[in-house]
């Protein structure tokens, strides 16, 4: 266990009495008072999470639009200047090898955010395929913490913490700003289903900022909620709907590969995965009860053939549903067919939902 | 981590308190607090028998899913009805007991152990926080 890395909020969380998981090689909250409590205050006021394990990557120089565009789905030369993107990056054979925001500070200047377990894996594949020696790919991981504010009253607590007035920026945008005189991005981006933020700051500073959003009654949330909140917004967690074995198609992120773009890497697979009608693909159950169900268990037609699994299931504390995620034949993907779920000595019955489960009603 | 001496324990985290007659059958405040809040439990039918280190029900939370081990051998005499949800009158149960008041208002059921009774198989208060200190808890 001391080999796990720990956040510039570590000791913060111990204090707190959080209980602390390995994730992904790094020791972070789970919950602090508990994971039911801790989903509702997002939905209904403000919640805050260290998200420092997310992999920050920089790409830079002359080549870095064309490296990127080149090793994502989505299309990076047309973002605008402080635009986010949501991408996947793909293998030769279409799997996804990460899902990742893409941030645009200038012509040839980004910010990756990436998960955690992938960061590795993502900063070796751009050195990679990195154009030439101009293109500089800089892992500003362990120097920076990330902090998450999301829910209904996100705008208004970090109001006026920042030099320029982060309710403002519009959805999918990012901006750099100052903290005092501390410099900071953020962006208006999130993992919950809710508006909400995402800073980003050198890890000696996330403290004082951590403090200050406490104090203005957000409440501090551990991974076990951000689990839950974006499985009820039905988005998709690597290790669990995404895979290397997954191509984005399946998993019903089309909008996030563009086509119309010149070559990029696992496009020709891709484009055969989109004729492809005999893949599973990505789906949103809701379950009869209150038991979850959890990744591997079998999906099963009404008539008991298998025809699917699991990737994420659990009772979601707001909707107070039981829901899951399942990759299913597409012949039982349609909205409202009946399925079964196959538990050690139970079986669960279920009916096909669309996804998003949860859709927050836009603010006025 | 206090875990009454009365009791005795399982190596899978559950609870027995022996009157003589009943054993009540609880999870410990260790195994609560390691599931989180409980979203779901299901218990045995009254009457219906449980064997000692068998699966006797499933507790879940929103992180994850455990089943309950039998302490002993017998039939379940009693259900805690707080927990449970009343279907006559459309009240839920009452999950958070197990959560508030794990070794309390939170025990699940009372068992009418097999004759001839013995608590021998099961760990002191003592046995088990050895063993809870021997994972690293």
């Amino acid at each position: 266990m001391s080999t796990l890395l720990r956040t510039a909020l570590y000791d913060w969380h111990l204090a707190q009495g959080a209980r602390m998981v390995p994730f992904a090689g790094w020791s972070m909250p789970l919950q602090y008072e508990g994971i039911v409590a801790e989903h509702l205050a997002v939905r209904k006021e403000a919640g805050m999470f260290d998200i420092s394990h997310m992999g920050r990557l920089r790409c830079q120089g002359a080549g870095a639009t064309q490296l990127l565009d080149y090793v994502c789905t989505n299309a990076i030369a047309p973002m605008h200047t402080g635009q986010v993107r949501y991408s996947l990056l793909c293998h030769e054979r279409g799997g996804v090898l990460d899902d990742v925001l893409v941030y645009r500070w200038a012509e040839e200047e980004f910010s990756l955010v990436v998960n955690a377990a992938n960061r590795d894996k993502v900063l070796a594949w751009l050195e990679q395929h990195r154009p030439s020696a101009a293109v500089q790919i800089q892992d500003e991981t362990r120097a920076t913490a990330m902090v998450a504010v999301q829910g209904p009253a996100a705008a208004a607590a970090v109001a006026d913490l920042f030099a320029d007035d982060l309710r403002r920026l519009k959805y999918y945008f990012a901006c750099r700003t100052w903290c005092g005189s501390t410099a900071v991005w953020a962006s208006r981006t999130g993992y919950t289903g809710e508006d909400g933020f995402e800073i980003v700051l050198p890890a000696e500073a996330a403290l004082e900022l951590w403090e200050r959003l406490r104090g203005r009654g957000v409440k501090p949330c551990g991974l076990g909620a951000r689990d839950t909140l974006r499985l009820e917004a039905g988005m998709p967690l690597y290790g669990h709907e995404l895979t290397e074995e997954i191509n984005p198609i399946q998993a019903g992120l089309a909008w996030a590969v563009k086509f119309s773009k010149g070559d990029f890497i696992g496009r020709s697979a891709l484009e055969q995965a989109r004729q492809d009608r005999t893949l599973p693909v990505r789906v949103g159950l809701e379950i009869e009860g209150r038991r979850a169900a959890r990744m591997g268990h079998r999906v099963l037609s009404a008539e008991g053939q298998a025809v699917g699994t699991v990737t994420s299931g659990s009772f979601c504390p707001y909707l107070e549903l039981s829901l899951a995620m399942a990759y299913v034949l597409p012949d039982y993907a349609a909205v409202g067919t009946p399925l079964q779920i196959e538990l050690p000595g139970a079986f669960l019955r279920a009916a096909v939902v669309p996804l998003p489960f949860y859709k927050r009603t836009p603010a006025g | 981590m206090h875990n009454p001496p009365d009791l005795r324990y399982t190596p899978t985290h559950e609870w027995v308190r022996w009157d003589g007659e009943l054993a009540t059958v609880g999870i410990t405040r260790f195994a609560v607090e390691q599931l989180t809040e409980p979203t779901y439990l299901e218990l045995p039918a009254l009457g219906s028998s449980v064997e000692a280190g068998k699966p006797f029900g499933v507790i879940e939370s929103v992180k994850s899913t455990s089943d309950l081990y039998a302490p002993l051998s017998g039939v379940v005499a009693e259900r805690n009805s707080e927990l449970l949800d009343d279907p006559a009158s459309g009240r839920q149960g009452n999950l958070a007991l197990i959560l508030e008041d794990p070794f309390g208002r939170g025990w699940l059921i009372k068992i009418r152990p097999q004759p001839p009774v013995s608590l021998e198989h099961l760990l002191t208060a003592e046995q088990y926080e050895a063993q809870l200190a021997a994972e690293g808890h």
